[in-house]
């Protein structure tokens, strides 16, 4: 009898814990908030809920007295909650900064290859493609399109003076009407002919030396930066300049990539059947979207999955540490507990309040480590590999859905974490609980 | 030592808390396993013959250089013998399969006495014009055999037969690396520079780095200054740099990502060191009456001392050990999948020592006020308190 009540007690308790962890992930703050209404109609309309405000006073009146179980579990959930939100809020400015670059109107040619890099074409090529149906057409019937060129120039840093990789890409003069969304932010834009570069606004916080007016040196030759443009994608991290006065520059005739705009995102299938039918082109065809969500999935991939090992392993730890103090605090405070067990109060109200003690305890910390995240990283640049080994600048995007899964995780913890030793103290003969000392 | 049922008795005194306690050590050293494998990668060290390379690339990024720079280096003064390389890309199958390929010199492996490769196949590349070597761990990743054709596709260089970027090249060798600390460069693929220069459409007789073994005598900045100076104000100016430089540099790269969360997992640690700490001291605390019985039969003040932070050091070492096992095995399988952007390598002994010392450090630490307090306490007092 007594042994298949303790496994049902096991069952319950583990069911509960599942079913409530399940909830948690899906629950929105609408829920949320009705939640806590309930909560608070209970605690101060029924005669359980107003016996476990009245319980849960008497220990938040108390917690001076347990400075260390207290710091235990503000500093163990809010270190979850901030590991976790700027872990992924590094992953998320990253994806964001992705997601932004290329769309479905502008397509991307490349020689029988999937990137850049290895890609080649020749002006004759790039000829054939501009005749080609399904690309939008200027007043003179001529293809808005650029032929692109990428290289790396190897800049120091502002932070630490080191050398690092930033992608110089030579365009076409009409590169600013295919992509749309490059808008010079300072000075003008570069003049086709001329040793001139514009400076994506990404680039010029991270490298030093691309302010307006001073120079680089690209293979024994001075280029000036005369403008800084603003585009919101990957190409913020990039240096613009003319394909073919570069393609000199570098001693590197041809191309790389062809940028074309197209009429309408519905003429994609003609425009890439025209170019595979093309026995002279052999080409590789696709829009811009699918190129670069495509070709960087794997490192957002990759921190976004590291952010979640990190925090689960750290959630573990400070789970443990909870459950470690909860059931401390039901130990030294059970004489108390049995004392009013014995003077008539319930197990309900015992339980809500040890589970309301840990709860408020992890959501003061969730919020904390949320802060503390959030005024460290929100807008900080960050910079990585980009394509082709020059830089890629981005930044850490701290948003509230964030902080609202922060808040869950270390609910769900204080949650675990007060349940188990809550329903101890509800099961505290009260008897015994007196007699010890 | 004679003590030690006693510390293990006390240790165990609530079963319940300390097994939660361990726990949390757990998963700290757990974290601290894998930041150390991490950090590892991103700071990597070359092997002693690695000291001995130097490293010339163009002064400008994405060029190369002309390979007959090399018979140049090698009357320079100080150089033993000189060979060189290029970056050529390339996956297998699958454009997922991207892995580090180099066309190099035919004569390469001389200058790789740390790349463990069997003089005979050593031999095979040599003679064989297209030859590939590739290390162990990317042969067993897609279980390549010696003796079989691995085709490439998307490589740097057009195939001047095919006039595609596809090439195929017959499996001579596979290297193990002599030093752990290398291992990920066993993820590489070396093809001959020769077949590829002059199969291509446009044969460039560049190549992306030059690589000169240098005297141990020499100094890496006399040997570096030596050789740059021979392009000064050419069309081709080039820098000079050890392996250790050239391979920082590179990962540099990944940029702040690494040394973020190298940061924020420091953090992480010693959240997590700090909760246990407190947990493990109020333990002790707790236990005051039964130090004070010890005490009172007559155990010395230094005893107890000693008993009081042995315990606390056994619970980190005990959680501490557990936790890198797991992290060693964690590492050592992410590794074996060889999928990670950041190459990994096996946690080795210095992981491990640092560990170690981590773990007597945190449990000193921690131990060190209740253990003062039990050795200061009045028996009388302490006893009379229950």
């Amino acid at each position: 009898m007594n042994h298949s009540k303790q496994l049902l007690a096991v069952l319950g308790t583990g069911g509960l814990i599942a079913a409530a962890c399940g909830g948690w992930i899906f629950m929105n703050p609408a829920t949320f908030a009705a939640l806590i209404v309930l909560l608070v109609a209970w605690l101060v309309a029924t005669r359980p809920g107003r016996l476990a405000a009245a319980m849960l006073g008497i220990a938040l009146s108390t917690l001076r007295e347990r400075t260390g179980a207290t710091i235990v579990i503000i500093a163990g959930i809010g270190g979850v909650v901030a590991v976790l939100v700027a872990l992924q809020s590094m992953s998320q400015g990253l994806q964001r900064t992705l997601h932004n670059t290329g769309d479905t109107q502008t397509v991307i040619v490349l020689s029988g290859s999937s990137t850049e890099a290895s890609s080649f074409l020749t002006p004759e090529k790039v000829a054939i493609i501009a005749e080609k149906p399904g690309a939008l057409q200027d007043r003179d019937g001529k293809a808005v399109l650029s032929a692109e060129t990428l290289g790396v120039v190897r800049l120091p840093k502002k932070s630490s003076g080191a050398r690092g990789n930033l992608a110089l890409r030579g365009v076409g003069a009409r590169a600013a009407e295919v992509r749309g969304n490059v808008r010079i932010v300072q000075g003008r834009t570069f003049r086709p002919g001329t040793q001139e570069m514009i400076v994506g606004v990404g680039a010029r916080r991270v490298f030093a030396g691309l302010e307006i007016g001073q120079t680089v040196d690209l293979n024994n030759q001075r280029w000036t930066i005369v403008g800084a443009f603003e585009s919101a994608d990957a190409h913020e991290s990039e240096l613009f300049g003319d394909a073919d006065t570069l393609g000199a520059a570098f001693r590197r005739p041809g191309y790389q990539s062809v940028i074309v705009r197209l009429a309408a995102p519905e003429a994609f299938d003609q425009f890439k059947a025209a170019l595979t039918s093309d026995r002279r082109l052999d080409v590789n065809v696709r829009t811009t979207l699918d190129y670069y969500t495509s070709s960087r999935g794997t490192l957002v991939d990759t921190i976004h999955r590291v952010a979640n090992v990190i925090a689960a392993i750290m959630a573990i730890g400070a789970l443990f540490g909870a459950l470690n103090v909860s059931y401390t605090t039901v130990q030294t405070r059970s004489r108390e507990i049995a004392t009013l067990r014995a003077l008539g109060f319930d197990a309900v109200p015992v339980i809500a309040s040890v589970m309301l003690e840990t709860m408020l305890l992890a959501t003061l910390g969730g919020a904390l480590g949320a802060a503390l995240a959030w005024s460290v990283f929100h807008e900080f640049t960050g910079s990585t590999f980009g394509a082709d080994l020059g830089a890629l600048i981005f930044q850490f995007d701290v948003s509230g859905a964030l902080l609202w899964t922060g808040l869950k995780w270390a609910l769900a913890i204080g949650f675990v974490g007060g349940m188990l030793p809550a329903m101890r103290a509800g099961r505290l003969p009260a008897a015994v609980a007196l007699r010890a000392t | 030592m004679k003590f030690l049922p006693l510390v293990w008795a006390a240790l165990f005194h609530r079963r319940a808390r300390t097994l939660l306690t361990l726990f949390s050590v757990l998963a700290a050293f757990l974290l601290f396993g894998l930041l150390d494998g991490v950090r590892i990668a991103f700071n990597p060290v070359s092997s002693d013959a690695g000291n001995l390379r130097m490293f010339t690339v163009s002064r400008f990024a994405m060029r190369g250089l002309p390979q007959s720079l090399a018979s140049e280096y090698e009357r320079v003064p100080g150089v033993r013998q000189v060979t060189w390389a290029s970056f050529v890309g390339g996956y297998f199958q699958d454009p997922k399969n991207r892995f580090v390929s180099f066309a190099v010199d035919r004569h390469f492996f001389a200058l790789y006495p740390d790349y463990l490769l069997a003089p005979g196949q050593r031999r095979a590349f040599e003679e064989t014009r297209v030859g590939a070597i590739v290390g162990e761990s990317l042969a067993r990743r897609f279980n390549w055999k010696v003796g079989q054709q691995i085709p490439l596709r998307e490589m740097l260089r057009t195939n001047k037969t095919t006039g595609a970027k596809d090439w195929t090249f017959d499996l001579v060798g596979i290297f193990k690396v002599s030093d752990q600390k290398i291992e990920s460069d066993e993820n590489s693929v070396f093809v001959r520079w020769d077949y590829l220069d002059e199969g291509s459409v446009t044969s460039t007789h560049q190549a992306g780095m030059i690589i000169s073994e240098i005297e141990p005598t020499m100094s890496h900045d006399a040997a570096a200054e030596a050789i740059d100076v021979l392009s000064r104000n050419s069309d081709h100016e080039t820098t000079t740099m050890t392996e250790q430089a050239l391979n920082r540099s590179y990962f540099r790269q990944f940029g702040d990502i690494g040394l973020i969360v190298s940061a924020i997992v420091t953090a992480a640690f010693f959240t997590l060191l700090l909760i246990t700490g407190n947990v493990a001291a109020q333990a002790v605390r707790e236990r005051t009456p039964q130090l004070a019985t010890l005490k009172s039969l007559g155990f010395r003040d230094v005893s107890v001392l000693g008993m009081v932070l042995t315990e606390s050091v056994l619970m980190m070492a005990l959680g501490g050990t557990a936790g890198l096992a797991l992290a060693t095995i964690a590492v050592s399988w992410i590794s074996r999948l060889g999928k990670s952007p950041v190459p990994v390598s096996t946690l080795g002994a210095e992981t491990w020592l640092a560990g170690i010392v981590m773990m007597v450090i945190a449990g000193t630490i921690v131990g060190a006020l209740p253990a003062w307090r039990a050795m200061k306490l009045k028996c009388a007092d302490a006893l009379s308190d229950h």
